[in-house]
């Protein structure tokens, strides 16, 4: 299952992550890039509904890209952190009728919730704004994110957005199943101001981790770095490849 | 002639000229003037107060300076009742971006969306354009110290020193031969003064009809906005020599 996870070193962030499109238990393919490189400098990783993760990254990238166009400035990587977090907070308190609608046709569950059509149930929800009903009527984006920079002024970061939209800057950040093992391997073995061999190395022993101890473990993993000189693929890990398909 | 285009905020005439537009900045022709300088260490912004009568209460804040955000102020010519609205608008806008970004919104981004809005004036139809000019003085942490210029049209530029209302044209050409790159904020000041004094109407300058601000950056590094008060401003204005006896005036 998903592994993403990151860390901040010296002059550089570095983002691993798992390359498996996985539907219930059948791996699609094994070399699903889920690192996107947003701009010049900088990445975003993410996990989550693989339909939803390619969606929003595509739309933080393009809107970040606009920005740029707009005011022939970049975003710092904090300013496109707090746009990413405010989205994912817009879309999760956002009533989608559509919801509603899965909610009447009885596709969703809803306990008792209602009495008369759909626009009732609509006011029903907006009015007795509780949590649940403000649960059932959002549809939030299934993502959690990543997103590692380097901006002139501060250096490299890191901020960890989940789909919940809490949004922290840290050091070094996971998600996914695999994030028990990389946390843990990054808790002892992570110091600040590491070097990038030492960060690789690092980052191997918590992709060797995740092989090693994790039942559902993928099989291949695509790091990225972003340093002074921009955002980059830096190497594959990979144990699988995909079968050549001799041609007709 | 021309008076067929004029009632038309959105028609040219034939002359390919927008005769509201341009009236709107006749009236900006006649308000207190404002005179916006950028030094290497800040902005200077000096107004002119217009005293209308004896009667009139004077109000303890300033009334052609506004703070737009933490690092952006703007003088005002013009209709204060447009202007009122506009730096409204400015706010809402500056207070937007740090919701959207938590952090300030670049200077130039900031005077670009209040032109926007200025421009939407003279485009659709039915309304009357905003009969203001304004001076931003701000800092962002990519260009520093900014000195930007707006009039009626929605246009705006980026200036070292500028004028804007009465007499703006003398005022302008007095800058453009007194101004040097690498004057300090305290020469600034001094160089505002002087050009106001010799551009205003009346001949006495006093801190009654002046206000004075600056944005510039404290030791610790934080931008600051801040309005000289009534009695340093004397205090400024008897030190330059650019306040003349009260005897002579009248």
């Amino acid at each position: 299952m998903e592994c993403v996870f990151g860390l901040v070193g010296n002059d550089f962030a570095i983002v691993a992550a798992d390359s498996s499109a996985v539907h219930s238990i059948l791996v699609h393919k094994s070399n699903e890039d889920k690192i996107m490189i947003l701009d010049s400098h900088k990445l975003i990783a993410a996990s989550g509904e693989s339909g939803d993760r390619v969606q929003f990254t595509e739309y933080v990238q393009k809107n970040v890209a606009l920005y740029q166009f707009r005011n022939g400035i970049p975003l710092t990587t904090a300013a496109a952190a707090n746009f990413t977090r405010g989205e994912l907070a817009t879309a999760l308190r956002k009533a989608s009728i559509f919801v509603a609608v899965a909610i009447y046709n009885k596709a969703l569950p809803c306990p008792g919730l209602y009495k008369g059509g759909i626009t009732s149930l609509l006011v029903y929800c907006i009015t007795h704004r509780t949590r649940d009903a403000a649960l059932l009527i959002s549809n939030p984006y299934f993502v959690n994110i990543l997103l590692a920079g380097y901006d002139k002024e501060t250096g490299p970061s890191l901020f960890y957005i989940d789909y919940i939209a809490t949004l922290h800057k840290v050091d070094k950040g996971a998600f996914g199943y695999g994030s028990y093992f990389s946390l843990a391997m990054m808790d002892r073995h992570y110091k600040s101001g590491m070097t990038v061999e030492e960060a690789i190395d690092l980052v191997d022993k918590c992709i060797m981790e995740i092989r090693s101890r994790l039942v559902v473990a993928p099989p291949n993993f695509v790091i990225k770095i972003v340093d002074k000189d921009g955002a980059r693929e830096y190497a594959w890990r990979e144990s699988v490849k995909d079968a050549a398909v001799p041609s007709a | 002639m021309s008076r067929r285009y004029d009632s038309r905020t959105t028609i040219f005439s034939p002359e390919g000229r927008l005769y509201q537009v341009e009236y709107a900045m006749e009236a900006i022709g006649n308000a207190g003037s404002a005179i916006g300088i950028l030094s290497k260490d800040g902005v200077v912004l000096v107004g002119e107060k217009k005293v209308t009568s004896k009667l009139l209460q004077t109000s303890t804040s300033t009334e052609k300076m506004y703070k737009i955000d933490d690092h952006v102020a703007c003088a005002v010519a013009g209709i204060m009742s447009d202007a009122n609205i506009l730096i409204n608008t400015a706010r809402v806008q500056a207070q937007r971006y740090t919701y959207a970004y938590q952090e300030p919104m670049p200077v130039e981004q900031l005077v670009q969306s209040l032109c926007d809005t200025k421009q939407g004036y003279t485009q659709f139809g039915g309304l009357r354009p905003f009969g203001v000019s304004f001076l931003f003085a701000g800092w962002d942490k990519n260009y520093g110290f900014q000195l930007y210029m707006s009039d009626p049209s929605g246009n705006y530029s980026g200036w070292k020193a500028a004028a804007i209302g009465a007499n703006n044209q003398a005022a302008q050409s007095m800058l453009k031969q007194d101004y040097k790159d690498d004057i300090t904020r305290e020469e600034a000041v001094q160089l505002a003064l002087k050009v106001l004094s010799k551009t205003m109407d009346s001949t006495s300058l006093t801190s009654e009809k002046l206000e004075l601000a600056e944005v510039f950056l404290t030791p610790s590094g934080n931008v600051k906005y801040q309005v000289c008060s009534p009695d340093s401003l004397s205090k400024l204005l008897v030190k330059f020599g650019v306040t003349q006896p009260a005897t002579e005036a009248s």
